[in-house]
């Protein structure tokens, strides 16, 4: 920002720096870690000598991941109910934004209400279970995907977008020129918002990815679990059994220890290479779509 | 003639539903499916709430379980795990309020006051990472760091000679307690200060300079202009906070839990899980324990927009 350019470095810039840092070395370190345990040797781990640094380098683990395949099922699985997801979820979201953001639609108030009651009042666990239930929906993929896909807070965030950005002109000008609804929506309105596209499309693509409560409830077939739910079964098995290890310390192998590393490195990593580079988008998708007027 | 056939973009005014539905059959057309998504699957699952005033048996239906009225919330609330789960959840969402609450928005004041554009930018980049990381690699991650005999944490200051014994973070309540905010700070503060950044941006850059002509210093003007300019967006956020001082997060709570530290993991989620889905039984129970914290959480909602109203701010809704 120019205005504090104007000022001198103080202290309490170098203090700021520190703490910036500080934090984000907390969020890069344990990673470093994982990934160091991940490909260590197990006698290195089992010795508790692997800090930052891989000792013994060796992939056995990762071999062990692919071997088994569960994981590498999952994981093709889960990318799969995600891509859906999100495009259904995208596709459902505009149909919704794109109506309510126009003024002039009769009855926008009352629509947009019964959207948005539902994010404050849910009918909680059970009767939406009951719901599944009836609906034929349980242990089949639909239930991660159909009742998921159209969220109000993401509605919310596009029809703020759509309000602000698109003036009222452009899709006058559109209409006298003798397009209708559906054409001004696709043939204009998409192609200028791009930015808020790609951000709803990142939330429903990471909120799916990383979500795994719906697949411990309402499924209990093996193969239509979320890779995400696999790796917090594998994850509560091993604190279950730390009361154990604390009292039988020495009876403990490392092994699992650094399968577990293997197989969060295994799920993290797709997100950690997509990340870097979707990140400038929906940074500028939430500044221009979350904010009021 | 002209205006007749003038396309109307302004607010609704009195046109019929006929002429409106005539003009944008295709937005109306559009609308109708997530408005069928909204009501199948969320006003859908309302009719089921009724279980809560049932003695409700899966095998006999909804026709077949009897009434019972308000039986189900009196045995809920002498039954001691809910009692335990509720004191638990009240506590955490509370601490949850006064330590996670403030921290984006401090934050975001800090990266607002970083001079160099480009560390400003990558580090940014890096504090926004754990909100892309699901409770389960976060749980993973807390006890592979934590974990009283391998975690890294505990080498790490063992083998500096900064402690003697190894801590028990994840083991004993009040440790636990603490690994379970801090987390919840970690994991959520870069991506909640988003949204003050696009707030603080949007202040005009004229009242920092006239400011900075008048002499205030960068406190004063953080003090005076910052904060007051970023009040209507925290105090949006802080309402939709409250509203949640009921519920808490199935994933995070079972992520992080474990059999160690039951009497301050035990919370509402939990309780409505374990007592519902995974026993079988005790549906009605946990389905009125679900409509006792959509309720308050409600009304909590509604009385602090009222309360933001009252003091001259926007509110919610």
């Amino acid at each position: 920002m120019h205005r504090s350019k104007l000022n001198k470095f103080t202290v309490a810039d170098f203090i700021m720096i520190v703490i910036i840092v500080l934090l984000c070395l907390t969020c890069v370190l344990p990673f470093v870690h994982l990934l160091s345990k991940s490909i260590s040797d197990n006698a290195y781990v089992l010795a508790k000598k692997v800090y930052f640094l891989p000792k013994g380098i060796n992939f056995e683990a990762y071999i062990a991941i692919f071997r088994d395949g569960q994981l590498t099922h999952s994981m093709l699985y889960s990318a799969m109910v995600t891509v859906i997801f999100t495009v259904l979820g995208l596709i459902t979201t505009v149909m919704a934004a794109w109506p309510l953001s126009r003024r002039r639609l009769k009855g926008r108030v009352f629509f947009t209400f019964v959207i948005m009651f539902t994010m404050y009042f849910g009918a909680g666990l059970i009767p939406t279970y009951l719901l599944y239930s009836k609906l034929g929906l349980l242990n089949t993929m639909w239930v991660l995907i159909l009742p998921l896909i159209f969220a109000p807070y993401n509605f919310l965030i596009m029809k703020t977008y759509f309000q602000s950005n698109i003036p009222d002109s452009l899709e006058e000008s559109a209409y006298l020129d003798g397009a209708s609804n559906t054409q001004i929506l696709i043939k204009i309105i998409l192609p200028i918002s791009k930015p808020i596209l790609a951000t709803i499309a990142l939330f429903l693509a990471v909120g799916r990815w990383n979500a795994y409560e719906d697949s411990k409830f309402f499924i209990t077939k093996k193969s239509l679990h979320m890779i995400q739910y696999l790796l917090s079964m594998m994850v509560l098995t091993a604190s279950e059994s730390e009361k154990i290890s604390i009292s039988e310390a020495s009876l403990v192998t490392t092994t699992p220890e650094v399968i577990q590393a293997a197989a969060v490195m295994f799920v993290s990593i797709p997100i950690l290479c997509i990340y870097p580079f979707v990140q400038k988008y929906f940074v500028k998708g939430i500044m221009i779509g979350a904010i009021k007027g | 003639m002209i205006k007749q056939k003038r396309f109307r973009t302004g607010p609704e005014t009195g046109t019929t539903w006929k002429r409106a539905l005539k003009r944008d059959w295709e937005l109306y057309l559009m609308l109708s499916i997530p408005l069928f998504l909204t009501i199948l699957f969320k006003y859908g699952a309302y009719p089921g709430l009724r279980i809560a005033f049932m003695n409700y048996l899966p095998a006999k239906g909804f026709e077949g379980s009897e009434w019972v009225g308000f039986e189900t919330f009196r045995k809920v609330f002498r039954d001691r795990d809910f009692l335990l789960a509720l004191r638990n959840s009240l506590i955490f969402n509370f601490a949850e309020v006064i330590i996670s609450f403030p921290m984006p928005i401090i934050l975001a004041l800090i990266l607002n006051e970083l001079k160099y554009p480009r560390f400003k930018k990558v580090s940014q980049t890096i504090l926004y990472l754990p909100h892309f990381l699901s409770w389960a690699i976060i749980g993973s991650l807390t006890y592979t760091l934590f974990r009283t005999e391998t975690g890294l944490v505990n080498n790490i200051l063992l083998s500096a000679g900064l402690i003697s014994k190894r801590i028990p973070f994840l083991t004993e309540n009040l440790n636990w307690s603490i690994t379970y905010l801090l987390v919840g700070v970690w994991a959520g503060m870069g991506w909640g200060s988003i949204i003050y950044l696009a707030a603080i941006s949007s202040i005009n850059e004229e009242l920092y300079e006239a400011a900075m002509i008048d002499g205030a210093g960068r406190w004063k003007r953080m003090w005076y202009i910052t904060l007051p300019g970023i009040k209507p967006t925290v105090i949006t956020l802080l309402i939709m906070t409250l509203g949640r001082l009921m519920g808490s997060s199935y994933e995070r709570l079972s992520a992080m839990g474990n059999v160690n530290v039951k009497a301050v993991s035990y919370q509402l989620a939990i309780y409505i899980y374990e007592k519902g889905l995974a026993s079988g039984t005790g549906f009605s129970k946990a389905a009125a324990v679900g409509l006792f914290q959509s309720f308050v959480g409600l009304l909590l909602v509604l009385a602090s927009d009222r309360f933001a109203k009252a003091l001259g701010e926007d509110g919610l809704l």
